[in-house]
C-alpha cells in the first residue's frame, strides 16, 4: 500500500490534482464538469499516441513519425470521405494504413538493424511529403465532409463523446496487453536486456516491429478521430506533435532506455500535458508557452527518472563514466 | 549486430583503400550529379549561379562538422535547430534595441554557446541520454523563442549585417562559403590531425576503455557539444544575416537535414568511425541535388521526402548489401 502511494503513478496523479485544484482557486469555472470533459476529450488523441509509443519505447525504440503518419492517415480517411467511402470502411482503412507505415518502420528496424531514431526521423519526413504529394498540397475542409464523418467522435455516449471513450477503451485494453499478455512480457523483457531476452527464446526483432505496427495502427485511427473532430485535413496537421507523445511517455515515467513503464503513467503523462495545455488560455497566458512548458517538462521528467535510477544502484562502472 | 567489428588480416594498398572508400564514392556521386545537372539545365554553368548553390549546403555543413564528431562520439544533438531559432530571436531583439553589428554577432555565438553548454551539463554532468535531452531542449529552445516572439517578425536589421549571408569575399565567392571551407579545414584538422581527435574515436568505439586509459570522457564529450552549440551560433548568424528577418519558426525541421548530412558523409550513426572529408562531400552531394531540384521547380516538400529516402537508403544499401554477400568474405 505504501509502496502504491509512493509511486511514480500516484506522484503524477497528485502532481494533477494539485494543479487542477490551484487553477480552480482563482478560476472556478475551469472545473466545471463540461470542462473537465472537453479537457478529457482534448487530450484523447495524445493519450492514444502515447500509449502505442510507450508499446515502443517500453522495447527500446523511438518513434518519431506517429505524428506525420496520423496526418497522412487522418488526409486519407477524408479523401475516402469526398468519394462517398461509408464510415466503417474509412476508420478500417484510416487504422490499416497507420499500421502498414508502423510495419515499414518495424520492418527496416528490425531486418537491417538501422537505429529507430534514424528510421523515424526519415519515414516522418516521407511520410508528411506523401500527403503533399497525395493531396496536392490542397485543403480539406469542412463543407467537403459528410456529417456523419465529422459526427461520430463528438455523438456522446453516457455522458462523454466517443473520441473520449475511444480513448478508455484503448487504454483498458492496453492494460490488459501489457500486463497480462506474453505480448507485453516480451516488451519488458527486450527492454530491460535484449541479450537475455533472445537466451529466453524472444524474438527481440518481431517483438519490436510489432510495438511498431500498434503505434502505427494507433496513429492511423486517432488520424481519423483528429480529422473528424477538427473537420480540416491538410499537409502540416498535428506537426510537431510527435514531441508532445514522447513528452508525455518520459513525464509518464516510460523510461527511455525501455523496459520499465506503466500503461497508467502513460496515460497520466499525457493527462498532465493536456491539463496545461487546456489550462494556459483559462489562465490567461499565452499558447505559445506551450511549446516551452513541453520541453521543460521532458527535461525535468527524465532527470527525476535518472535520479530514481540511481537511487536503486546498478552497474558501478556508469557511476564512474558519467562522474568522470 | 555484429559485436566485434571484422579485422582484417593485413591492410589494403593506400591507393586500393582510396578507391574503395566511402568518400570515393560519394566524390563519384558528386561529380556525376554535377554532370547530369549541367546537362539538365543550361543555366546550372554558370559561376554566379552555382555561388548562390553553396548556400544550399554552407550554413547546413558549418552544423555538420562538430555534429560529425559528436556522432562519432556516440552522442547526437538534435537541439541544433532550435538553437538557431532561440539565437536568431535575441539577435532580433537586440538589433530591434538598436545594438551595433559587432554585438549582434557576439549575441548569436554566445546564446549559441550557452545552448551547447546547458546540453552539456545535462548530458555529462546528470548522465542523461542525448536524444532524450536534445529532444527536450530542442522544444525548450524553440518554445522560448515563440515566447519572445509569438506570430511577430524581427526585420530591423542594420545594413551592414546583410554581409555575413550575403556579401563575398572576392568575385563570385561568398563569405559563407570562404567560412565554410575554412571550418572544414579547421575541424578536419582537430578530427584527424590531434590526440583530441583520436579521443573522440576512442569514446567512439570503447566509452568504458576510453574512460580506463585515462581520457576524460565526460569533458571531451561536453567540449563536443560545446562546439556543437557554438557552430550553430555562428550558422544563425548566417541564416538572419542572409534571410534579413527572424521567425520562431526559422531553420525548422534543420537537425533532421544535418544528421542527414553526417550519415550520408559516411559517419556511423552508432559512433566510433567517420570522417570529416566525407561530410564535406556529402555537404557538396546534397547542396547539389537540392539545387539542381531548384533549377527543375520541384517544390520544397518533395525535396524532403528525398531527403528522407537519402537518410534511410544510406544506411540501409550497405547492410543490404553485405547481407547478400555471402559471409566469410
Amino acid at each position: 500500500m505504501s509502496r502504491a502511494l509512493k509511486s511514480r503513478e500516484a506522484l503524477l496523479g497528485g502532481a494533477i490534482l494539485s494543479m487542477v485544484a490551484l487553477i480552480a482557486i482563482r478560476f472556478p469555472q475551469f472545473v466545471a464538469p463540461s470542462n473537465l470533459v472537453g479537457t478529457f476529450n482534448d487530450t484523447s488523441p495524445l493519450i492514444l499516441l502515447a500509449l502505442g509509443e510507450m508499446a515502443v519505447i517500453l522495447a527500446k525504440c523511438i518513434d518519431l513519425s506517429v505524428a506525420a503518419n496520423l496526418a497522412l492517415c487522418g488526409m486519407v480517411a477524408a479523401m475516402m470521405n469526398t468519394m462517398g467511402i461509408p464510415l466503417p470502411l474509412i476508420i478500417l482503412a484510416a487504422t490499416a494504413l497507420g499500421a502498414v507505415v508502423g510495419m515499414v518502420n518495424g520492418l527496416l528496424v528490425w531486418k537491417l538493424d538501422i537505429p529507430p531514431i534514424v528510421v523515424t526521423l526519415g519515414t516522418m519526413t516521407i511520410t508528411r511529403g506523401a500527403i503533399f504529394l497525395i493531396s496536392g498540397g490542397k485543403w480539406i475542409n469542412d463543407q467537403q465532409l459528410s456529417e456523419s464523418f465529422k459526427d461520430f467522435p463528438r455523438s456522446v455516449v453516457l455522458g462523454l463523446p466517443v473520441m473520449a471513450w475511444v480513448a478508455i477503451v484503448v487504454a483498458l485494453a492496453f492494460a490488459v496487453l501489457i500486463g497480462r499478455t506474453p505480448f507485453g512480457r516480451s516488451l519488458f523483457a527486450v527492454g530491460g536486456n535484449p541479450n537475455a531476452a533472445i537466451y529466453t527464446g524472444i524474438n527481440v526483432g518481431r517483438t519490436q516491429a510489432l510495438a511498431f505496427t500498434l503505434a502505427g495502427a494507433l496513429a492511423g485511427l486517432t488520424g481519423y478521430l483528429w480529422i473528424a473532430r477538427y473537420a480540416v485535413a491538410y499537409v502540416d496537421i498535428a506537426n510537431g506533435f510527435e514531441l508532445d507523445v514522447v513528452a508525455a511517455c518520459v513525464i509518464g515515467g516510460i523510461s527511455i532506455a525501455g523496459g520499465a513503464g506503466s500503461v497508467a503513467g502513460a496515460v497520466l503523462g499525457a493527462l498532465f500535458l493536456g491539463v496545461i495545455k487546456n489550462a494556459l488560455p483559462v489562465v490567461g497566458i499565452s499558447p505559445f508557452w506551450q511549446m516551452a512548458i513541453s520541453g521543460s517538462a521532458i527535461l525535468a521528467a527524465v532527470a527525476i527518472n535518472a535520479r530514481e535510477r540511481r537511487r536503486a544502484g546498478r552497474v558501478i562502472l556508469k557511476t564512474a563514466e558519467s562522474r568522470a | 549486430m555484429s559485436d566485434a567489428r571484422h579485422i582484417p588480416d593485413r591492410l589494403d594498398r593506400p591507393l586500393r583503400r582510396l578507391l574503395r572508400s566511402w568518400e570515393f564514392l560519394l566524390a563519384l556521386v558528386a561529380v556525376a550529379i554535377f554532370i547530369a545537372n549541367s546537362l539538365a539545365s543550361p543555366y546550372f554553368l554558370n559561376p554566379w549561379n552555382l555561388s548562390d548553390a553553396t548556400y544550399n549546403f554552407t550554413e547546413l555543413g558549418l552544423i555538420a562538422f562538430p555534429m560529425a564528431m559528436l556522432i562519432v562520439a556516440g552522442e547526437i544533438d538534435l537541439s541544433v535547430a532550435s538553437t538557431i531559432a532561440l539565437a536568431s530571436t535575441l539577435m532580433g531583439a537586440a538589433a530591434t534595441a538598436g545594438a551595433p553589428i559587432a554585438v549582434l554577432v557576439l549575441i548569436g555565438l554566445v546564446v549559441g554557446l550557452f545552448c551547447g553548454a546547458f546540453n552539456a551539463v545535462l548530458v555529462t554532468r546528470l548522465g542523461l541520454p542525448s536524444i532524450v535531452v536534445t529532444i527536450g531542449t530542442m522544444s525548450l529552445y524553440r518554445g522560448l523563442s515563440y515566447i519572445i516572439l509569438g506570430n511577430q517578425a524581427y526585420t530591423a536589421y542594420p545594413t551592414g549585417f546583410a554581409y555575413f549571408g550575403q556579401g563575398y569575399v572576392f568575385w563570385v565567392f561568398s563569405f559563407e562559403l570562404v567560412l565554410f571551407v575554412l571550418m572544414a579545414v579547421v575541424f578536419g584538422a582537430l578530427q584527424h590531425r590531434t590526440s583530441f581527435g583520436r579521443m573522440v574515436y576512442a569514446i567512439g568505439n570503447n566509452p568504458t576503455g576510453a574512460l580506463f586509459s585515462g581520457i576524460r570522457v565526460a569533458r571531451v564529450k561536453a567540449i563536443l557539444f560545446l562546439l556543437t552549440g557554438l557552430m550553430s551560433g555562428i550558422a544563425a548568424v548566417c541564416l538572419t544575416s542572409r534571410l534579413g528577418s527572424t521567425r520562431p519558426s526559422i531553420a525548422l525541421g534543420w537537425e533532421l537535414q544535418v544528421v542527414t548530412m553526417v550519415v550520408l558523409g559516411g559517419v556511423d550513426i552508432l559512433g566510433g568511425s567517420g570522417t570529416i572529408p566525407g561530410v564535406v562531400l556529402a555537404a557538396l552531394v546534397m547542396g547539389l541535388v537540392t539545387f539542381g531540384f531548384g533549377l527543375l521547380n520541384v517544390p520544397g516538400i518533395v525535396m524532403s521526402i528525398f531527403i528522407g529516402l537519402l537518410l534511410i537508403g544510406v544506411i540501409a544499401l550497405p547492410r543490404l548489401w553485405s547481407r547478400l554477400k555471402p559471409r566469410g568474405t
